[in-house]
This record gives structure tokens, sequence and C-alpha cells, in this order.
């Protein structure tokens, strides 16, 4: 019977092949615009790490004097400030616990030729490789005990070490970085979790290449390297001193493993925070600990400009189907008479129904395969794009697929309309018309 | 035109009619909020600098911890730099108009802390004004006397010793105005930090601050302070708009010949400088260009198709009015008052949509209320689209000979 049907529907949809075209073109189109930037917002809004995001969470202290302040609706600041984030570290309540601030690190090449060049550094302490699940692929990273020491030792990522070394193992090996001699003990595997969480409101980026060197914090704070962002709450004489200051510019990621240890970590971090109210360090009694996801969502990092374009390009594809169930109703309307005999040779409801629908179906498959090679199109126009996420848009299998059922589903609720008034028609007034 | 047969027909045509009208409606409510989401960018991409941007190169340099003497190498530098064929003058500043950082503080009119504080750009370094070309409306530039080193000024404010800090400030009239609306500026105190007294010897024009523009675009005040070579610092050269390149290649020779250990971290014109700082707004207001377009283009086709559907199928009652002495033009013209008919519906829900998706604009992304203008420029659009889509299937209609409605087709 399907074939059949699908015989009906090609010679129909041959009888008028410009508004065949017509229709599966403004399919096509709706298609290829909702695909494009529903893969850039899902790309955007993707988890940095499936495996283990339930896991980690950001902990938040608020520092600030009462001024402008509201029990309960005044959210505590991004960062934290230096005693607070080494408490906290130095306390071990988590599982694992890190700190981290951004930097420019200077590396000196080693020909003597070359110019030196800025990389991306991350200023962290120990845990932060096992906790984020970072792969390496020599070597591994430093111990709590080389925080401690302030051991010159640096994690490289593996483009750094292409650069540097041609992709050979440089463990033991000594790079300059801002004027000072560090020993690598590790290499990273590639490794960009996007977003990059952990920088966020620590300033750079939030999306693209992952970051160059991992030192050690206070290495590279004895080194006199300075954290990207900092934000003071109270005015500030010494900005050399930042450890003493009254600025924060530290992020701090615990692991915890079971809701049980969310529900210790939380109230071990409110009652850290009644005890420095008590010292008068703090004014302020209130607490965050936002799992990675929630971070994420309550730091805002998906442009709104990229769900703007989602909403944009699904209003423009509802008045495509719209448009499309216009064209095919009129079409179905134009042929009543053909109902009319079909029905009068013995075609039940059903049958006619059905053709319709799958008339319907041809329109949005060939719609989705030319709208998934819009969306091609559309991506590639997105890789050109200024934005930082922009090299990482692509098309992958899910997506792909997805692609397949927005039209289908797209066409098949264009095609209901048409098919039900077509099936509904009285065969009788049809045939006496003619 | 009578109508009533025109609606009596549509009232046959129910599923049609509200198709072509439920069509027409969605695309007046998005075009009408993305033309005004692209005026919005417009809008925020033409914002005046005061600064005299054609003529303007800069660099920007990369240093490591603190020197001692970075306060005698930036002099140095900007001798070097004024000895360059072409160039006008150069300043070292801490920031630049639509340049990535910024510097801002709060001011107040009144010596109360937390009373009524604007946050403005701090902008620092010697020759400042002559250099970007802000232009002064009233009082004063700085006198050469007046600048003080940054170094000294920390290290004094390290000290609590208040003496040090030049107390002339230039503001710009947007501060002004804010400030002490309606007022003479001149003379006024305007506080900072922890309650330091400037008062205001001159007031420029527009000065826009380097980012943040939310927090009031021309918000900006300029200290007699002389910058040393830190990181974030500038050095901006004015030159002849033709000498650019040339200039700031001689100048980057320069800079690297006096001390070859500095990495240029950014260079260029101010022009490009602008250009990048908008490329999001740009690429974004080009996407709504487009989806407007591709809209006015499927929703025109949609109304060609349908109309010429609906031609077709009413050939023979065309006929039969032909027969019965309607002239060509009736016909004509009943086809297209149909389709106003129908747009105008379609406008009206589609003005209500509108207003609906502004509504959620504002919720959600901080969009102002859309202007009351944007509506009829919405409509104008749709019923252009309309009349021009339906002329073809309406001549068309207007072409059927009367002798059809003979025939028993």
């Amino acid at each position: 019977m399907l074939g059949y049907y699908l015989d009906l529907a090609v010679r129909s949809l041959k009888r008028n092949k410009i508004l065949t075209a017509l229709m599966i073109m403004t399919l096509a189109l709706g298609i290829g615009a909702s695909i494009t930037t529903l893969t850039v917002l899902r790309l955007l809004s993707g988890d940095p790490l499936p495996q283990k995001s339930a896991r980690l969470f950001y902990p938040q202290v608020d520092p600030n004097t009462l001024d402008g302040y509201v029990a309960g609706q005044t959210k505590p600041d991004a960062t934290m400030a230096y005693p607070d984030a080494m408490n906290l570290l130095h306390a071990r309540r988590a599982k694992r616990q890190a700190v981290m601030a951004l930097t420019q690190a200077k590396i000196i090449p080693q020909h003597a030729n070359e110019h030196p060049y800025f990389s991306d550094g991350v200023m962290t302490t120990a845990d932060f490789f096992g906790m984020f699940d970072a792969p390496f692929q020599y070597g591994g990273g430093w111990t709590a005990d080389d925080d401690e020491n302030r051991a010159a030792l640096v994690v490289i990522a593996d483009f750094l070490n292409d650069k540097l070394f041609g992709g050979a193992n440089s463990v033991g090996k000594v790079i300059r970085i801002n004027d000072h001699d560090f020993r690598i003990v590790g290499v990273l595997k590639h490794w960009a979790p996007q977003p990059r969480f952990y920088t966020q409101d620590l300033g750079s980026r939030d999306y693209g290449d992952g970051d160059g060197v991992f030192m050690p914090l206070q290495t590279a704070r004895s080194m006199d390297m300075g954290p990207e962002d900092t934000e003071c709450y109270a005015s500030v004489t010494d900005v050399e001193h930042l450890e003493l200051a009254p600025c924060e510019w530290l992020g701090m990621w615990v692991e915890l493993g079971d809701s049980a240890a969310v529900t210790d970590y939380k109230s071990f971090l409110d009652g850290y925070v009644k005890q420095q109210i008590a010292l008068g360090r703090f004014k302020r009694s209130d607490t965050a600990l936002l799992g990675l996801m929630g971070w994420l969502s309550d730091q805002q990092v998906v442009p709104n400009d990229a769900r703007l374009q989602v909403y944009l390009a699904f209003g423009f594809l509802l008045i495509c189907v719209v448009n499309t169930v216009g064209l095919l109703l009129a079409k179905c309307l134009r042929r009543s008479r053909e109902i009319g005999v079909r029905r009068a040779l013995g075609a039940t409801r059903r049958a006619i129904f059905a053709q319709f629908m799958v008339e319907a179906g041809i329109v949005g498959l060939a719609g989705g395969l030319i709208g998934l090679l819009l969306a091609e199109l559309g991506l590639l126009g997105v890789r050109h794009q200024p934005a930082d996420y922009a090299s990482l848009a692509h098309l992958d299998i899910q997506m792909f697929l997805f692609t397949f059922v927005v039209a289908l589903v797209a066409s098949l609720i264009a095609g209901l309309l048409p098919a039900w008034r077509a099936c509904v028609m009285a065969p009788a007034p049809q045939l006496k018309a003619a | 035109m009578d109508i009533r047969p025109i609606l009596s027909t549509l009232r046959r045509h129910k599923f049609t009619a509200s198709l072509l009208i439920m069509q027409i409606a969605l695309t007046c409510a998005i075009i009408c909020n993305a033309i005004f989401l692209i005026g919005q960018r417009i809008e925020r991409m033409d914002i005046a600098s005061g600064i005299a941007e054609h003529e303007l190169v800069y660099v920007n340099l990369a240093y490591i911890g603190s020197r001692p003497d970075a306060m005698a190498r930036a002099a140095a530098d900007i001798a070097a730099l004024k000895e360059i064929a072409g160039v006008k003058s150069v300043t070292l500043t801490n920031q630049i108009p639509f340049g990535g950082s910024s510097s801002n503080m709060g001011i107040r009119a009144d010596l109360m802390p937390q009373k009524d504080t604007i946050n403005a750009a701090q902008y620092l370094g010697e020759d400042l004004l002559s250099t970007l070309g802000v232009q002064l409306v009233a009082g004063r530039d700085f006198r050469p006397e007046e600048y003080r080193d940054i170094t000294d000024v920390f290290a004094a404010l390290g000290k609590g010793d208040l003496n040090a800090v030049p107390k002339q400030a230039l503001v710009t009239r947007a501060v002004a105005e804010r400030l002490w609306p309606g007022q003479n500026p001149l003379g006024k105190q305007i506080y900072v930090g922890q309650g330091i007294p400037l008062t205001v010897i001159g007031v420029t024009a527009q000065l826009v601050r380097p980012n943040q523009f939310g927090e009031g675009a021309q918000y900006s005040v300029i200290n007699p302070i002389r910058v040393s070579i830190t990181q974030g610092a500038v050095y901006v050269i004015r030159c002849a708009p033709q000498d650019r390149e040339q200039v700031l290649k001689t100048a980057l020779a320069k800079l690297k010949g006096l001390d070859p250990n500095r990495l240029v971290l950014d260079k260029g014109t101010v022009d490009h400088l602008r250009r990048d700082y908008f490329q999001d707004d740009r690429a974004m207001a080009g996407i709504l260009v487009g989806v407007c377009l591709a809209l006015l283009i499927v929703t025109a086709l949609g109304i060609v198709g349908l109309a010429s559907f609906w031609v077709a199928q009413r050939n023979r009652s065309i006929g039969v009015r032909r027969a019965l002495g309607a002239t060509r033009n009736n016909i004509l013209h009943y086809f297209q008052t149909e389709n106003f008919l129908l747009t105008t519906i379609g406008i009206a829900l589609g003005m209500v949509m509108a207003y609906g998706i502004n509504l959620f604009l504002i919720v959600h992304y901080e969009l102002p209320r859309m202007p009351a203008f944007y509506f009829p420029v919405g409509a104008g659009l749709l019923w252009l689209i309309g009349q021009a889509a339906v002329l073809g299937p309406a001549l068309r209609a207007a072409a059927v000979p009367p002798v059809v409605a003979t025939r028993s087709v």
C-alpha cells in the first residue's frame, strides 16, 4: 500500500514542480536555520565534564561590608580573598579541593632567535588535575608538599609541548617562564573543557583553546605573577601584596562524593563564615555552594545573542511550517475531484489520509536533507565569526539525526490539516460539480 | 469597493484564509522585533567617541613586574616617538576608548560617601587632550607644572598623604550635567575614593569610556597624572590619517630599539579598535537583516502560492463575473482588496504578538521597550510585500476571458 501512496505522492509533487520546490525550500531554510543555531547553543551550554560535573562544587563566601546589603537577597561575590581561600583549602573538608587564578605567562623559547610569547597560565594547587580529570600524556601533577615548598614545577599543555619540544616526552626538562626556570613534571593530553568552567570570573574568555601552563600558586606568586582579575571590597593602598589586600582574586572548586557530603560541606562553610564574623573579619553571613552546571547558569556563560538566535530561528521555522501548511492545503483543495473519484471507487478515509501524509512526509524528508546542507553551510558561516567559540561549531551525529526528526515532525504537522481536510471531504458533491 | 462579497468568499475558505493571516501575523511580529533589534545594534555601533579616531595609532606593550626606572623609561619612549616624522602628538595613557580593559572610579558631588555616586572612566596621561583630539568646551587644559608622576601619587596615597595628589580634574559635559544640572561646573568639587576633593578646571565635549557603555557612555574624568610603563599602559600617537601605517611601523622599530625585551601585546589604528569592539554587534545585525529578508521572501512566496491557487480555483466564477459585466480592473481590485483585508487582519494580530515578544525580551534580555514607530514600519513592509506578491496572480485573474463562464470545466 505504502508503495502505491509513494507513487501517488511523487506524481502529485511532480505535477506542480515550482510549488513543490517552494515548499521544500522554505522547510529547508527553516530547518537549516534552526539546526545551525541549536548546534551553537548546545555547544555553548554543554556540560564541560560530563563524567564529573555532578560532584564538583563552587564554594562562595562574602567578605563585603554591609553597604547595600539586603539579608538573603545579596549574592556572594564570585571570587575569594586569599586568606579565605587558604583557610578553606587547608581545612581539607572535601574529597579534593583546589584554588586557582589566571595569569599571563611569558614563555621564553629554547632557541635564541625566536621571540618570547604569552601563553594563558593557571596558578593553582595540587588537586587541580585529579579533581578535573585532566588527562596526562607524560608525567603527572605536583603534590601538596610542592605547593607549600614553592617548588618551581610546571605542567604544560599538549600544544605547548608540541611547539617547544616537538611532542617528545619533556618531563624533567626546564622552561623559562617570566624570567624564572620551571621544571616540567607533566604534559597534558588535549584538554579544553567547553565552556572553560574553571576560569569563570577569573578574567579571560569562556570558550576556545585550553590553557598553556599550570603552575603552583605559591610559586607563581613568589615570582610576582599577578592574577588577571582582581575585585577589591575596601580601599587598597598596596597592590603588590595581594595576599594581604582586601581583594578577591581566587576561585575555589571542591569535589564532594554524595549529597550527604554536600550538606556537610555547606554547614562547614556556614560555620566558617560565623567564625569569621565572630573574629570581626566578615559582616555578611551568606554562603553559596553551587554545583558545576548551576554555577555556569548562575554566571550566564551562554551569550544572550546565541539564545536570541535560537528563538529567531525557531520563529522562522514556525512561519515556514505555517507557509507549507497553507500551500499543501491549497493543493489538496484543488484535488477535491481526484479525492472524490478515489473515495467513490472505494478508498477509505484512512487511505486518503495516509496518502496525503506520505506526500507531506516526502516534502519533509527532502526539506530535511537540504536543510542539513544549509545547516552545514550555516555552521561554516559561524566558524568564520569572530567569537571565541567559533572554531568549535560542527554538526555532530546527534544533531544530524535530530535534523531529520525535526524535518519529519515539522512536515507531518504541516500535512495533518490538509490530510484531514482531504479525508473528511464528502465525495458526492465533488463528483457532481465535475 | 464593496467588501461584503469578499468577506463572504473568505468565510467559505476559513482554513486557508486563517493560515495566511497567521503567517502574516507571525512574520509581522518577528520583523517588528528584528528591526528594533537591528536599530539597537546600529545605535550602539554609532556611539560618538569624541576623539580624532582617524588620526590615532596605538601600541600596547607587555611588562613583567615593576621596575624602579619605569617613569624615566616612559619619558624616553615618548621623547623618541615625538621625533618620528609626521607625528603631531604622543601620550602614554592608562586606557583608550574601545580598548578591552578599563579603569573606573566612583565620583560624587558631595562629601557624603555612597551618596549618588556615578561610575566614570578615569583617564590619565600627559597631553591626553591634544593627542586624543578631545574638545574643551569650557575652562582650560592642565598646565605642564600640574602633572604628577603616577608612582609618586601611589606612594603618597599609601602613606595617607593627600597633598601629593593633583587636585585638578577635567570632566566631560555629560558628567557635569549629571552632577550639577544647569549650573556652571567650573570650580566645583568632585569627591573620589575616601573623599579626596578634586576641582573641576575644565569641561570637555564628548569622551567615551573604554567599555561598559551601559554605565553612562560619556562619563569620563581626566586627571593630570603621568603614567609609567606598566601593564595596560598604551602609547597613543596622533598623525595625519595617511601617515598612520608608516608612523606605526617606525614607532614599533623605535620602541624595540630602546628595549628589545618588550613584547608588543597589541597595536593598530583606533579605527580598527572600534571595528573590533563592535564586531559581535555587526555580526548579529547582519544575521537579523538576513532573517528579515528570508522571512519576507518566504511570506511573499507563500502569498503568491496561495493566491495562485485561489485564482485557479475561482476561474469559473471570475469568468461569470466578467460575463456579467465586471471589468478587468474590477477583478484586479477584488484580489488586491482581498489581500489587503487579510494582511490588515494579520498585521493587527501581529502587532499584539510583537508587543508580547517585546515584553518577553524586556524581561529576559534587559532590552528597552520598543518605540511605537517600529509598529507602523513592520505594518508598512507587510502591506507592501502583500500587495507586490498578489499582483501577479491578480493580473492573471484579471486576464481570465468571460468565455470561461460558458465552458463546463
